[in-house]
């Protein structure tokens, strides 16, 4: 360590830190005045137009935004933050036992490799939307004994079965990912099948899929808005209660901008973790 | 002296409070052959890293052709272009076959066209034994004809330069004659070049000059006869006598 302390940098290095001290002064002047003038112009361009007063007024109003906004918050944090919180629980376990189904060898478990199959064929492919609908009105209309006709409880399951088929198809995508290798090599261990699964392939394969999958779920946070059109007194449906008896468009803007503050961190978060996981992973990788 | 194809003075290199590479000077006429040897940990890959522009070095001069590339405004890709390298670990794409790994950077970087770019890089491969394996994808040969095709995608770029950074460690003995057979028929036509390597043997007889490294110092340089038999510095000799047994 003296040694690091009684280097001093040359001429030569000395000269070479001021040329990138200016590059980059440089570079960080061209990002300015691409920002100012892209982001700039975009707000120039709003609002001179012709109709931005009126926009204005229905979309922008702030005594509109004031008064929407508690009845909006209650109906945000009571039904959609819920469902999407209890959802997320529930679809990350099922995906994975469904992508885990596909992915198995085993003769015994040839049944549940179709059910697997036919359910992400099946789920996948029904808009989300005609899922709530389907069972919503439909389960309750079965007048079952003992079955509950909650509209928030079916709005979950449709949900969680649509996004379970999704984020399977995810979960699978990133277990397939993983080279042969890393199979082999766990094998030669003596690792099972199962272990193999559990503690090499998945672990990985999870990682490398973590963006589609916070796609998945921020997709998930805004179709919660889909189980209002089933008659949920959600965020959206009482934006739209206001809106019609008040003749306002703000309380839309409104439940946009409670969307986008949930979204927002749960993305810088996500990032944080994968960057700090690969920084571990790589530190002096070649 | 003649012109000096690559000429470091003083490089210096740091990761945090760690010198990696301290004072490190290295002069390279076209033909020489230069083999840095040393215990792992050394600084042979990072100076490899350093002289290739994959790591900024924190004080020193790298000359290349006459010009210095360890300037920040130097266009690194073209100074990469004129320069090839080839790691230990291979890294071929493994999504592309054999032939268009070779012919990749022909195409896209040097503009050559399709036809020509395929011609050459068959022609290297039946050189190098790997005729019937252009069409394969990487994955499918052997970790001896994988590092055989990473020097020729290599040297289909026609790098006046080639950095070879321990290509040999991962192969076993046996395949690892297969590629030395070739660096050796490559120095003989006379290519450039400047290898890491643990085979003392063949540094003792393709290079020009080898180069010891200690703690990220180059602590004694010279003609292969004279390191290996009257090696100046205790650290040299302790060294040869572990590796050479």
């Amino acid at each position: 360590m003296s040694e690091a302390e009684a280097w001093q940098p040359s001429a030569r290095e000395q000269e070479r830190e001021a040329v990138r001290r200016s590059l980059r002064r440089r570079s960080l002047l061209v990002s300015s005045i691409a920002t100012v003038v892209v982001l700039g112009g975009l707000v120039l361009g709003t609002v001179t137009s012709p109709g931005w007063d009126n926009v204005k007024a229905t979309f922008f109003s702030w005594p509109d935004a004031r008064d929407s906004f508690p009845s909006i918050w209650h109906a945000f944090w009571t039904y959609n933050v819920k469902l999407f919180l209890i959802g997320e629980a529930l679809i990350l376990p099922l995906a994975l036992l469904v992508a885990l189904a596909r992915q198995s060898r085993a003769a015994a478990l040839l049944p549940l490799r179709i059910i697997a199959v036919v359910y992400t064929d099946l789920f996948r492919g029904i808009p989300t939307i005609l899922l709530v609908f389907m069972l919503a009105f439909g389960i309750p209309a079965l007048d079952l004994q003992g079955v509950t006709n909650s509209l928030f409880f079916w709005g979950l399951v449709a949900l969680v079965l649509s996004y379970g088929a999704y984020v399977a198809e995810v979960i699978r995508a990133g277990i397939e990912s993983i080279h042969p290798s890393q199979i082999a090599s766990a094998d030669t261990l003596g690792l099972s099948r199962t272990q193999t699964m559990r503690h090499v392939v998945v672990p990985q394969g999870i990682r490398r899929v973590i963006p589609p999958l916070l796609n998945d779920f921020i997709s998930l946070q805004k179709d919660t808005a889909l189980v209002g059109a089933a008659g949920l007194f959600d965020a959206l449906f009482a934006a739209r209660d206001y809106a019609n008896f008040n003749f306002n468009f703000t309380p839309y803007v409104v439940v946009a901008a409670y969307f986008i503050v949930l979204t927002i961190p749960l993305a810088r978060f996500t990032d944080h973790l994968q960057r700090r996981a690969m920084e571990r992973e790589r530190q002096g990788a070649r | 002296m003649s012109e000096a194809l690559l000429l470091a003075t003083d490089v210096r290199k740091t990761y945090g409070d760690k010198v990696v590479l301290a004072d490190v000077s290295l002069r390279l006429e076209p033909h020489d052959v230069v083999c840095l040897i040393g215990s792992s940990g050394s600084g042979k890959s990072t100076l490899l890293r350093c002289l290739n522009l994959l790591e900024d070095i924190d004080d020193g001069v790298i000359e290349f052709e006459g010009r210095e590339i360890s300037d920040p405004r130097v266009d690194r890709r073209a100074v990469r272009s004129r320069m090839g390298m080839v790691f230990q670990s291979y890294n071929l794409f493994p999504h592309m076959t054999v032939l268009e790994n070779c012919t990749l950077a022909p195409r896209r970087v040097h503009g050559v066209p399709r036809k020509e770019a395929e011609e050459r890089a068959r022609g290297h491969l039946a050189q190098f034994g790997l005729a019937d394996q252009a069409d394969k994808h990487p994955d499918r040969m052997s970790g001896g004809q994988q590092q055989r095709a990473a020097l020729v995608r290599a040297l289909c770029t026609q790098p006046t330069l080639l950095l070879l950074d321990e290509i040999t460690a991962a192969l076993d003995p046996e395949l690892v004659g297969d590629v030395l057979t070739i660096v050796r028929d490559l120095a003989e036509q006379g290519t450039t070049m400047i290898l890491a390597t643990h085979e003392m043997s063949f540094a003792r007889d393709v290079a020009t000059s080898v180069c010891f490294l200690d703690q990220g110092r180059i602590l004694e340089q010279g003609p292969p006869a004279e390191i290996f038999t009257r090696p100046r510095e205790q650290r040299t000799r302790e060294f040869l006598a572990r590796v050479l047994g």
